[in-house]
């Protein structure tokens, strides 16, 4: 067991295990980052293939290809799989991957529960899958899952579905132990928590949120859990209960998750601006606040998801200001990023490409989603493609433009290669395009009434359904193409500096490209 | 704050042994839910064998950990990881009973009272003339609909009045529990100056109490279902009575195994120094924790 004591004044360090059991034992952050990173990977392709599922039916009116039955449970595992299969665990990836090496710390805190916190998910999400070829289908309900839909009127396979929340919201909640008890308990020496990198703040305040919000998602799935199989009446009113209060717990799990979805990606995209703008973070201080405010406000506005439930007018107008009060630190944060441009020396390489996209759409976002927080406004946009629209600007070219950026921007220090810059930006202007001409026209088939989650529609709203369905196979296909790049700089390339960019700053700039398996066996020194 | 001698652990099985079992639970788990009253079904099978194996995998963690601390290979700074650790996944089931509060406080202050008319969102529901015979109140015994296959309660669980406070089992179960944990904490001190005799006794004493308590709690459910008539089937009032006083039971249950471990470590091993026993701190942390989730139960379950 000595054995397992790192040597300080041996240069030498242990390299990785041999074969498969190096990733199925792994107790080392950058192969559990890597995991992560590749299975957040496959489960994007997974539910893309879902989402290509459904624009392919609504590239014309009428039914075509997939039966309505069908088409429910695409909408609902696309949802559920993009959600906590894609996004969440590129985060977490990426977190595992950068924050040891970012605050000088030898590993995460605790490194077997790091490896267990990864190895539910691919079995989480096979149970979720396994579903599709159960009696009665996957589940239908849409990724809200709303009670009754989700209890009374759903399929059998709906059993499996809550228990695969369950270990997903275990993986989540240790997962972010992990990274809260690393950022408070590992920081070399001299990283003051205000001298912390901000991706290391923005995933401390991440942490924060999902052991806050994941078992209040668990509560709510036993619930439903207790409603179907055991005769309880939480959500069903001839008992004494309430549908809406399973909107209400839901939300109040689901707004601050939406924001775990979409804070790392700040912290992401102020490095690498900072880097390519050549010039220092405008205001690093505002920055960490707006992220810490944003953090608290987003426990006060769950209920503008359900403004058109019937709710006490109060009610409404308390939510409708919290969710305009958000605006405030998040226009915060975009003046920063623009300020940080300002007069800066800018180059565009790929990552920063991705970065600039991501402050421009996710504005655009962001308004659209000022818009149905107003409340007189919400009841004619509720349900519409218009909230497709809004979201998805906020997590496609938000949170997963990020990730992109993020990986082209580390990659050279995970790999030792540079990836190729010709293909990577083709990859960007591609995606580009193509995300705006599948999203942009859902605003207006969304303000015209076209509602969501039907696999039909009015013949008047089908020109800007075609252009949707065009501009979604076309993201669809540019994403192999980045795959393509992944593999290509993993198995060769230009070799990196250790620096890699010019304007990088950061401790993780100043170990080896790529990254020995050990880094700060000994704690760097930091003024 | 120096990270030197962190311990980082080498490659271990345990993580993915963990998994495989958690996996086997929950595809057990859903099958024999879905196959209840199905004849002949074998789906409980995986459930127990994913059970069986996952109290292994935990058996063998904990088990290395300690080993790992016997052999000297926590510094001062991996201790603190387990204690920030710790306190963290307390938030968490703060955060779990949270849910189901908010539930119970919903329900009492805003869906039970619409669905009895009281306000103006009660008045817009009266007008759909649904369940107009239906009067609010809280413990609610009769249901909005009384032709649904509701399980009719005679009885709640909630204050019988003080001349009858003496045969009222929760009252019994709150003192029986407060006092569990002043014995954890008597037993706590004598750790810390070094009388292990004490810790011992009293740490025993706290693990009888916590049988006590769930055999009370085992009395008041036999009672309700029995009695009173009370069940999972009676509408709201059996939801969240069942759901919150069950889930806290539950909680007993973990925290009282923590706590025999513990026992079983003094008594056996003699583990734990007087200034280093954080495996016994983190087991009392729980128990305080589960102790102050039965106050507020008391105060809005049974009480209020």
């Amino acid at each position: 067991m000595s054995a397992v004591i790192e040597n300080h004044h041996d240069e030498h360090h242990h390299g990785p295990a041999k074969g498969l059991t190096r990733w199925l034992y792994t107790t080392n952050h950058k192969d559990i980052g890597t995991l992560y990173l590749w299975f957040s990977f496959a489960m994007f392709l997974i539910g893309g293939a879902m989402a290509m599922v459904i624009r392919a039916e609504l590239f014309e009116p009428g039914m075509q290809i997939v039966e309505p039955e069908f088409y429910n449970q695409m909408i609902t595992l696309h949802g559920l799989i993009m959600i906590f299969g894609g996004v969440m665990p590129a985060f977490v990836g990426l977190a595992n991957w950068l924050v040891p090496m970012m605050i000088g710390a030898p590993d995460m805190a605790l490194p077997r529960m790091n490896n267990l916190s990864f190895w539910i998910l691919p079995f989480a999400f096979f149970v979720l899958l396994s579903s599709l070829f159960m009696e009665g289908g996957a589940p239908n309900f849409g990724w809200t899952f709303y009670a009754p839909l989700s209890t009374t009127y759903a399929p059998p396979s709906v059993t499996f579905f809550i228990f695969s929340v369950h270990i997903m919201g275990a993986s989540s909640i240790m997962g972010a132990i992990n990274v809260i008890v690393t950022i408070m308990n590992m920081r070399a020496p001299g990283i003051t928590l205000m001298k912390m990198p901000l991706f290391v703040w923005s995933w401390l305040i991440t942490a924060y949120l999902l052991i806050a919000v994941m078992p209040v998602l668990a509560g709510a799935v036993t619930m439903m859990l207790m409603d179907i199989h055991f005769g309880t009446s939480f959500f069903n009113a001839a008992g004494g209960g309430d549908p809406v209060l399973f909107q209400h717990i839901f939300w109040f799990f689901g707004h601050p998750e939406v924001y775990i979805m979409i804070l790392p990606a700040f912290g992401i995209v102020s490095h690498i601006i900072e880097t390519f703008a050549r010039k220092p973070l405008f205001g690093y201080t505002s920055m960490v606040w707006a992220m810490l405010s944003i953090a608290i406000l987003s426990f006060v506005v769950w209920a503008h998801h359900m403004f058109t439930v019937g709710m006490p007018l109060a009610a409404e107008l308390f939510f409708m200001w919290a969710t305009m009060l958000i605006a405030v630190p998040t226009g915060v944060k975009v003046f920063n990023w623009v300020t940080t441009m300002f007069k800066g020396s800018i180059t565009y390489e790929t990552p920063m490409l991705f970065a600039c996209a991501f402050v421009v759409l996710f504005t655009i976002g962001g308004f659209s989603g000022l818009m149905l927080a107003i409340v007189p406004a919400d009841f004619q946009y509720h349900d519409t493609y218009f909230v497709v629209a809004h979201f998805h600007y906020v997590l496609v070219p938000g949170a997963i433009f990020s990730i992109m950026a993020a990986v082209y921007y580390w990659i050279p220090k995970w790999t030792g290669n540079m990836y190729d810059e010709r293909l990577g930006q083709l990859h960007f202007w591609l995606s580009f395009i193509s995300v705006n001409v599948t999203f942009f026209p859902q605003h207006f088939i969304g303000l015209a009434g076209m509602p969501r989650r039907y696999p039909d529609y009015a013949l008047q709203f089908a020109d800007w359904n075609m252009v949707s369905t065009v501009g979604a196979f076309l993201f669809g296909v540019s994403q192999i193409l980045f795959l393509f790049i992944v593999l290509k700089t993993v198995i060769g390339g230009k070799k990196a500096t250790d620096q890699v960019w010019e304007g990088a700053r950061g401790l993780e700039w100043t170990v080896a490209s790529p990254a020995p398996y050990h880094t700060f066996s000994t704690p760097p020194k930091v003024d | 704050m120096s990270t030197e001698n962190y311990y980082v652990p080498e490659q271990s099985r345990l993580p993915i042994f963990a998994a495989v079992s958690l996996f086997l639970l929950v595809m057990g788990a859903s099958s024999t839910i879905n196959n209840l009253g199905v004849e002949g079904s074998k789906s409980s099978y995986i459930l127990y064998a994913g059970f069986a194996s996952l109290i292994a995998t935990l058996f063998f963690w904990f088990r290395k950990v300690v080993q790992e601390h016997l052999a000297g290979l926590d510094s001062a700074q991996l201790k603190k990881s387990y204690v920030y650790g710790m306190a963290w996944f307390i938030f968490s089931e703060v955060m779990f009973f949270a849910a189901f509060f908010g539930a119970l406080f919903y329900v009492r202050s805003f869906a039970v009272p619409w669905l009895g008319g009281i306000g103006e969102k009660g008045s817009q529901i009266a007008a759909v003339d649904l369940w107009n015979g239906f009067e609010a109140s809280w413990p609610l015994i009769a249901t909005p609909d009384q032709n649904a296959a509701f399980a009719m309660a005679d009885k709640s669980m909630a204050w019988p009045g003080w001349s009858n406070v003496l045969q009222w089992l929760p009252l019994w179960n709150t003192i029986v529990l407060l006092s569990s944990s002043v014995t954890v904490h008597i037993a706590h001190l004598g750790l810390k100056n070094g009388n292990r005799k004490k810790f011992n006794r009293w740490l025993g004493a706290t693990v009888g109490l916590a049988l006590i308590f769930v055999g009370l709690q085992a009395a008041e459910y036999y009672e309700a279902y029995a009695h009173y008539g009370l069940t999972l089937n009676s509408g709201i009032y059996g939801s969240t009575f069942f759901m919150l006083t069950g889930f806290h039971g539950f909680h007993v249950m973990m925290g009282g195994v923590m706590l025999s471990v513990m026992l079983c470590r003094s008594v056996f091993f003699n583990h734990f120094e007087d200034h280093d026993h954080f495996g016994f701190e983190a087991a009392s942390w729980y128990w305080h924790f589960v102790d102050v989730v039965w106050v507020m139960l008391f105060l809005f379950v049974y009480i209020l």
